[in-house]
């Protein structure tokens, strides 16, 4: 790797003011950042009581967890008041076949379509990448007729299904794009020893392709845990994703609003996308390190 | 063991096409170097041979066998590619045993061969790394580890040596050598290195533009090349190919260079003989750079010929001088020794070997 801190730059206190201003607007942005999350955090920390009398931005004076308690199981979800629980649980079903099968066949499709050329396989891809433009509105109602006929309506299978399928084009995009750079060579020499099409993917291949894999899942995870769409438009009630539940939450609040339940909740519903950047973002950088290697 | 047959061997992509008919017989035990310049096709044709192309026309045979439509894992060959195609996520030993352990031999076998050829190419202690952490010489030994480990009939080498340095390259030249002789294995050898040609091939095929142009051994390739493509090609630094003219005029000569500076080069008999009637005719003389020195450098010989030339400009190499010099505005140049050179612009006696010299066909660039 090259080293650039080396490079010389020039001195004097113009280039210093420059500095002290950069730096200026940099702390300025973060703050603008950042004040949410903490307003967030604060208050699901607070009783409603020290909402009411406190401002926004005050550090909670008594810190109280009651809130993410009630977020996580007593909370009222329409006419069920079991908290968010039962619904982050339904996303993790939904989520981690979603992923793992979309990823899987993205890279299935990546290298079939780039190590094992055939005829019309350009125009294949190009459609295949048509699939990332649609807008998902379009396909609600056909998609719908669907999962009907295929008994999969307002399932949790059927939504794992839904994702699946629209994910396909964004994960074989990715794996296309990273296999076109790995020499066909390898696959050459696979095959003079003695490997066959998925002795190659899955001994040769899918090993190489650790950093594609780290992006296209932490990629899809964020799509789809976050969905809100597909989630309100094709399951009910109990099979709902933890998205849809969370805006049930916010909006089923009779009588008094609780601010703190409901930052509790946003934040909770929130939690697994951060967790798969800060876990699979480490991995990013060491598997972008050990993909470093000329073949 | 086995040769390697190939009948009117076609390839085209599209309406390209990049092999026009090849007719080639490969003995047992072998060593074969394609060469040719870029785009000759000659990677194509051992992709043929390997099965990683398919034939658009002809028959290829390995021993008897025809492989015409046998995927590459059953041809019983290895090959080793320009890139080295090492797979970067195994270590050197996955890397090695790949191809036994995807054909299910037994792992004591595995590990026997391992030893052997870990330990005859000097990379042992290398077995636990990766690929990255190899340099380019080390990764050229594993790639050659891979191929020889399996034992198969026939060898393939894509340019394997034109990714390392200049002295790693030379080393790894007679290690090959060396390796052929020990095991005695047929190998087709592509590359576009005129110099690894000569030096590993027992016989050298000479390809452009999807053609075999000479297919000899590497003398008769040097000395006898069959036209002015061949003769060009092989020898470094190149020929001289001096634009003349066949006269008689007491003897058959060729006619170089005009006006004063004109010089009337002797053919010797032999020469002469296979020439007779074609007076008038304008021919390429193809002179190599060693049968031109100083005049009385070397001992006396039949048919030289000495001239006197200016110097224009002295490239000294080391063990030799070239000395370059012009006849009828053509650049040529002489292989002199170090202390018989002189600088730019003084005059020189040149001799000429005039039985090594070379003629063609000035139109069709046959020889003569």
């Amino acid at each position: 790797m090259r080293q650039v801190s080396g490079i010389v730059r020039p001195k004097g206190w113009w280039q210093t003011l420059q500095r002290v201003f950069l730096f200026a607007v940099l702390g300025l942005f973060c703050v603008y950042y950042l004040v949410p999350l903490i307003v967030m955090v604060s208050t699901s920390l607070k009783s409603l009581a020290e909402i009411r009398e406190g401002t926004l931005l005050a550090p909670p004076h008594a810190i109280s967890t009651d809130a993410w308690a009630k977020a996580w199981s007593t909370a009222c979800v329409g006419v069920r008041c079991n908290g968010l629980a039962p619904y982050f649980v339904n996303s993790v079903l939904m989520v981690v076949p979603a992923v793992l099968i979309s990823t899987f066949l993205g890279a299935l499709n990546g290298y079939a379509l780039t190590k094992w050329r055939f005829r019309g396989a350009d125009a294949i891809f190009a459609l295949m990448l048509f699939g990332a433009f649609i807008p998902f509105q379009v396909i609600l109602l056909p998609m719908a007729r669907t999962l009907g006929e295929l008994g999969l309506a307002g399932t949790i299978p059927g939504l794992v299904f839904v994702h699946t399928v629209y994910g396909l084009a964004f994960t074989t995009l990715f794996f296309r794009n990273f296999f076109i750079g790995v020499s066909d060579g390898i696959v050459q020499a696979a095959q003079i020893d003695g490997a066959g099409f998925f002795g190659i993917f899955f001994r040769i291949m899918l090993p190489i392709s650790i950093p594609a894999i780290i992006v296209t899942v932490i990629w899809q995870f964020t799509q789809i845990w976050n969905d809100f769409l597909f989630g309100i438009a094709f399951t009910v009630g109990e099979s709902n994703p933890v998205t849809v539940a969370l805006n049930n939450v916010v909006n089923t609040s009779t009588g008094v609003k609780e601010y703190n339940v409901d930052m509790a909740a946003a934040i909770i519903a929130a939690l697994p996308t951060l967790a798969v950047y800060v876990v699979a973002g480490a991995w990013f950088v060491r598997g972008l390190a050990a993909g470093a290697v000329k073949g | 063991m086995a040769g390697i047959t190939l009948e009117g061997v076609r390839k085209n992509f599209g309406a390209t096409e990049v092999i026009k008919g090849i007719d080639l017989q490969i003995e047992p035990g072998e060593f074969v170097v394609l060469v040719g310049p870029s785009g000759c096709g000659k990677s194509t044709l051992l992709n043929l041979i390997a099965g990683l192309e398919t034939l658009s026309a002809g028959d290829i045979l390995i021993g008897d066998r025809k492989v015409n439509d046998v995927p590459p894992r059953d041809r019983d060959i290895a090959m080793v590619f320009q890139s080295y195609a090492l797979y970067p996520t195994k270590t050197v030993r996955d890397n090695i045993t790949f191809g036994m352990e995807t054909r299910g031999v037994p792992k004591t076998a595995q590990a026997a061969a391992l030893t052997e050829f870990a330990g005859l190419l000097q990379i042992d202690h290398l077995l636990d790394r990766k690929p990255g952490q190899l340099s380019g010489g080390q990764r050229q030994r594993v790639a050659m580890g891979r191929a020889l480990v399996r034992k198969p009939a026939v060898f393939l080498f894509d340019e394997p040596l034109s990714n390392l340095d200049a002295k790693l390259r030379i080393e790894m030249r007679t290690e090959i050598k060396k390796l052929h002789q020990r095991l005695g294995k047929t190998v087709v050898y592509v590359t576009h290195d005129q110099i690894e040609a000569m030096t590993l091939a027992s016989r050298i095929a000479v390809m452009d533009e999807g053609h075999i142009r000479q297919f000899a051994d590497p003398a008769t390739i040097y000395e006898n090349p069959v036209d002015l493509f061949v003769a060009g090609f092989m020898g470094s630094p190149p020929m001289n190919m001096l634009q003349g003219k066949l006269v008689r005029d007491g003897g058959m000569a060729v006619l170089c260079g005009e006006g004063a500076t004109q010089i009337r080069f002797p053919l010797p008999d032999q020469i002469a003989s296979r020439l007779a009637g074609s007076e008038g005719r304008a021919v390429v003389m193809g002179l190599r750079p060693e049968t031109i020195f100083a005049a009385g450098t070397e001992l006396p010989g039949p048919d030289r010929f000495v001239f006197e030339r200016p110097v224009v400009v002295d490239e000294p190499t080391g063990p030799d001088t070239m000395i370059v010099f012009e006849i009828g505005g053509q650049d040529l140049v002489a292989r002199v020794r170090p202390k018989d050179a002189r600088p730019g612009g003084s005059t020189f006696r040149f001799e000429v070997e005039m039985d090594r010299a070379k003629l063609f066909d000035a139109r069709t660039g046959q020889r003569l």
